[in-house]
Parts: C-alpha cells; sequence; structure tokens
C-alpha cells in the first residue's frame, strides 16, 4: 500500500506535523477521534477515558494476554470544534517524556476525503528527539529479542 | 558518553544548523563559511569542529585549502530515525481509514 503519511520535522525544533489524506469524509475521520470504541480499534488500545469536550480528559491503557501493563497514556482535552479540530496534551505513564501538546485540524477536500494536519509540540528539541527515536529503538529491541530467541534456540 | 558527539545535540544548535545548510549547497573552506556570520572565526571553527566530530561534516584537502563538505551517509541517519515513527503512524491511520470504511458500510 502507498504510504501517505508526512512527517515534517525540521533539524532541531522542537515540533513536528504529521499530515495524512484519508479516503473519508471529515465527519468519519473525526469521529475516529471521538468514539472510544472506534479508538481503541485502531490505536490498539484500551481506552479507559475520553471526554472530548473543553476541559475534558483520556486516558489509554495496554495490557499484553497476561494483564501486564505494557502502555499507559493520558492527556487533557483544551478544545474541540466538532469536525474541525481538537487541541489536547499528551503523556505517557512513567516514561520520563514528559507532556506533549497536540493541535489536530480535520480539513474536508471533497464531500468523500479529507485531512488530518497534527502538529506536535515537545517541550525541548531533544524530548522531540527522543521521541523520534522511540519507534526506532523499539525495532531494534524487536529485532534484539528476536536473535536472543533464535541464538537460545541453538544451544 | 561525549554529548558533543551526539549527532542530535549537534543540530540543535541555530548556528550549526545554519552551517549545515550552508554546506549543502556546496564544499566550503572554514573562512568562506565563517565569512556568512558575525560571530568570530574562533566561535565557527569550533562549530565546525563539533559537526565534524559527530561525522556531520567532512574534510577534504585541495591544495593548500581545507574544504567541509556534508556526509550524506551521517545525514541520513538522521531521515532513518523518522522513518520508523512515519511507519508507525502510517500503520496507525491505515488502520483507522479501515475501521471508518467499515463503520460506513454498518450505517
Amino acid at each position: 500500500m502507498e504510504r501517505k503519511t508526512k512527517i515534517h520535522a525540521e533539524e532541531g525544533k522542537q515540533d513536528l506535523t504529521i499530515t495524512r489524506e484519508f479516503d473519508l469524509p471529515v465527519a468519519l475521520l473525526f469521529r475516529a477521534y471521538t468514539e472510544a470504541g472506534i479508538v481503541e480499534q485502531w490505536m490498539g488500545t484500551k481506552v479507559l477515558k475520553l471526554e472530548n469536550r473543553q476541559h475534558g480528559a483520556y486516558a489509554f491503557e495496554t495490557s499484553d494476554p497476561q494483564g501486564n501493563v505494557l502502555f499507559k497514556a493520558h492527556g487533557t482535552i483544551h478544545d474541540v470544534v466538532e469536525d474541525q479540530k481538537i487541541v489536547r496534551t499528551f503523556e505517557m505513564d512513567n516514561a520520563g517524556f514528559d507532556a506533549q501538546l497536540e493541535f489536530l485540524d480535520f480539513d474536508e477536500l471533497t464531500p468523500h476525503t479529507s485531512r488530518l494536519t497534527m502538529q506536535i509540540i515537545y517541550r525541548s528539541p531533544s524530548h522531540r528527539e527522543q521521541q523520534l527515536k522511540l519507534p526506532f529503538s523499539y525495532g531494534i529491541n524487536m529485532a534484539h529479542d528476536r536473535l536472543q530467541e533464535i541464538v537460545s534456540k541453538l544451544k | 558518553m561525549d554529548l558533543r558527539r551526539d549527532v542530535f545535540q549537534a543540530i540543535a544548535d541555530p548556528t550549526r544548523r545554519a552551517i549545515i545548510t550552508l554546506l549543502a549547497v556546496h564544499a566550503m573552506t572554514p573562512g568562506a563559511i565563517a565569512a556568512h556570520f558575525d560571530s568570530s572565526r574562533q566561535t565557527i571553527s569550533k562549530h565546525i569542529q563539533i559537526l565534524t566530530e559527530c561525522e556531520l561534516l567532512k574534510q577534504e584537502q585541495t591544495g593548500r585549502e581545507i574544504y567541509y563538505h556534508l556526509n550524506p551517509k551521517k545525514m541520513k541517519t538522521i531521515a532513518d530515525f523518522i522513518e520508523p515513527f512515519r511507519n508507525m503512524w502510517d500503520d496507525r491511520f491505515n488502520k483507522l481509514e479501515a475501521v471508518m470504511k467499515q463503520y460506513k458500510t454498518k450505517k
């Protein structure tokens, strides 16, 4: 499948922008962010709380099949304009990355297509680099674990 | 770890980013680089040294002059960090699109 998601991250800055065009009407794209049951499906996490309104809050949690919590995140909702924008904070629990500010803009392109622009502002350029490296180091760890698995089978 | 050798620390500085931008066009001598800045030549050569230590810049001797140019391989490592991050979001958004298409037809 064609890679449609674009990341704009200027070197040394403390923010980045993620853009993506969807083959969906803007109202459906917006709903993907406001209905807990739907968020759970595409984010692959349990939604403990999702209050999409001014001064609302949200909390996500992902556990492995044994019930160990793998990922926990929360934030507060600053502003919501239906089918247009969400402004919120995001922080991963116990990760030491601090909070980030997220501006989500929903735009109608045609009656059947839409675009999401997500600007994320981190505390500092180095906080941003740490976050950027996260999936990278996760990938390395996965490869490392697999390697260890193979090696331990050889023994 | 020597923080100065960390590539992300190196590019966090605005002057060093400006040097990278200059050298993206063509290789330059330290004097020509310094001429673009108000800072002292010593300050600029310190920045060049840091960029060279973390291998973002490479030296090349041409006659009596030393030219600095970008090391594309190292510049690529910066881009490579972004790629897994982008893939993660792309996977999520592909799922979102698939879920909402289902949702649309169910309605």
